[in-house]
């Protein structure tokens, strides 16, 4: 989004984009009200509604919350420790970003989710599988956004910070890192969401708790109503983790 | 020149990129020699691809040379020397996180200049070359003459007793180029700094330099050195007064069997275009 954009095209682009999400939320309601479109496909916004607030009252969401961010956040913390580590390493050699670039983006286009039986054989039913999986796919986008912020810094800066006799730290500190954050930063970016798909979605497919795990609970005991409204809750939770997310990059960039 | 007057001493310096045999391989520089003295401004003019900068890289002590030696005030040059040597490269190496301020503090912090002493140099440096009103500024909110000022003022505020400048106004228009010389003449008859100045322009060359000194073609060495004695401050009437027009054409005269020489090796271009030539003449 360019901030320098006039605020009225501003204003206006979210309006529109505030009557889209209105105008589904209305054809959604004229579905299930008027065209009476079975409510096994689509139940009704007022039931889905009804049952959010009995989810929120009731406290009932609080597991499995606790059990997926707690997954998202060891998957994600470990996907950054080791990707910004191992990415860095490797931008520090022309014949390693020669060798493993390559490697890791071809490893990247593979659907890792294939391995989930895998981990599952490995690592069991419970959290500790969907941690390796979210932290294994986390990991390709961040190390590979290191390796190219950190392996890209234009030499000019480099030398002309080696002329004036900076020492390697303050290389790192002060013309290294600056110049390969906003990069890293959108791997970290790109690190988050596919964490965050992965731990929810292979929780959908073999878990004993979670936010995937109940939502595909509700669906076979066929409660749409109630699993509508745990899938309108997990949007909710995505949106404020992204929020926060963009708050800690601006503070990342500001610094 | 002795030892003791020369402020920079270059020894048979020979450089080559990549292995001999590999395609990659080039001989950049061979066996060249050259004393510079203290306090003049010395050119280095020659063909693209000649080493000039490659030499310069090897006196401030980024590149180290397959053979040969460069001794800086007596001592051998082994890596960067940041308390002798000041670099201004051709684009601006200015951090662009940083402001112009944070830019010039940073180099000194990087030389290791007490931190008091720091913010004090900086001004100093940012009058010197008239960008006082700009200290807050980024780089990318100026302009391309005004940010090889700022770095500029960053290399002066590190005291050092050699400049080196590689085509420091090369990316600039003709009008700003010629404004910056005069400002720099200027600086140079205060300081009495040595400078070493890589150009590819003959007025430039002839403008700014005690003396010159031409390269071959590569694998390139020094052809002749050209004294250009005129005091400084350099006034803009230099530019038109018969000495400069004469040895503005002994330059050219010079560089001119150098440059063809360093053309030749684009022959592929000037076939395609005898090849599209005969085309049209076939269509007509």
């Amino acid at each position: 989004m360019n901030s320098r954009e006039p605020l009225a095209i501003r204003i206006a682009s979210r309006g529109v984009q505030a009557f889209f999400l209105l105008g589904l939320l209305l054809v959604w309601f004229v579905a299930t009200n008027v065209w009476h479109i079975s409510t096994i496909l689509l139940p009704n916004p007022l039931n889905v509604w009804q049952q959010l607030i009995d989810v929120v009252r009731s406290g009932e969401f609080v597991g499995d919350l606790r059990i997926t961010l707690t997954e998202f956040a060891s998957a994600f913390t470990i996907a950054v420790a080791l990707g910004v580590t191992v990415g860095y390493s490797i931008s520090r050699s022309r014949y390693l970003i020669k060798v493993f670039e390559p490697l890791f983006s071809a490893i990247y286009a593979i659907p890792i989710i294939l391995f989930l039986p895998l981990y599952v054989m490995i690592w069991g039913l419970g959290p500790p599988s969907k941690i390796a999986l979210g932290a294994t796919i986390g990991f390709f986008p961040i190390v590979l956004n290191t390796i190219s912020g950190f392996g890209s810094v234009d030499r000019t800066l480099t030398s002309a910070a080696r002329s004036m006799g900076a020492s390697d730290m303050q290389m790192f500190w002060h013309v290294l890192l600056p110049a390969a954050l906003p990069i890293v930063l959108a791997g970290l970016r790109m690190g988050f969401t596919v964490a965050l798909l992965s731990v929810i979605g292979s929780e959908t497919i073999a878990a004993l708790a979670g936010l995937g795990h109940r939502i595909v609970n509700l669906a076979e005991n066929m409660e749409m109503a109630r699993m509508f409204a745990y899938i309108v809750f997990v949007v909710a939770i995505v949106a404020v983790l992204n929020v926060a997310l963009t708050m800690i990059e601006a503070y990342a960039r500001w610094q | 020149m002795t030892a003791a007057e020369a402020a920079i001493r270059i020894c048979d310096v020979s450089h080559q990129f990549g292995e001999i045999g590999q395609a990659r391989h080039v001989q950049a520089l061979k066996d060249t020699s050259l004393d510079i003295a203290r306090g003049e401004l010395h050119c280095l003019i020659g063909p693209s691809g000649c080493g000039k900068s490659t030499l310069l890289s090897v006196i401030g002590g980024l590149t180290k040379p397959t053979t040969g030696s460069v001794t800086v005030s007596g001592k051998p040059v082994r890596g960067p020397m940041p308390h002798d040597i000041a670099y201004v490269f051709q684009e601006s190496a200015l951090f662009p996180w940083n402001t112009v301020l944070e830019n010039i503090v940073l180099g000194m912090k990087f030389q290791g200049v007490p931190k008091a002493k720091r913010r004090d140099r900086a001004r100093r440096a940012l009058e010197a070359v008239g960008l006082e009103a700009f200290a807050q500024h980024f780089p990318g909110q100026l302009s391309g003459g005004m940010r090889q000022r700022a770095a500029l003022a960053r290399a002066l505020s590190l005291e050092t007793d050699i400049l080196l400048m590689d085509e420091p106004f090369g990316a600039l228009d003709e009008q700003t180029r010629m404004v910056l010389g005069e400002d720099l003449s200027v600086l140079l008859s205060r300081s009495h700094k040595t400078i070493v100045f890589v150009t590819h322009s003959l007025g430039e060359a002839v403008f700014l330099a005690d003396r010159v000194a031409v390269f071959s073609a590569r694998p390139g060495t020094i052809k002749q050195i050209i004294a250009v004695d005129e005091p400084h401050p350099r006034k803009p009437s230099f530019m038109t007064a018969l000495k400069f027009h004469a040895l503005r054409d002994q330059l050219y005269g010079l560089l001119h069997d150098e440059i063809r020489k360093s053309i030749a090796e684009t022959a592929p271009l000037r076939r395609r275009y005898d090849d599209t030539a005969e085309k049209n003449e076939g269509v007509a």
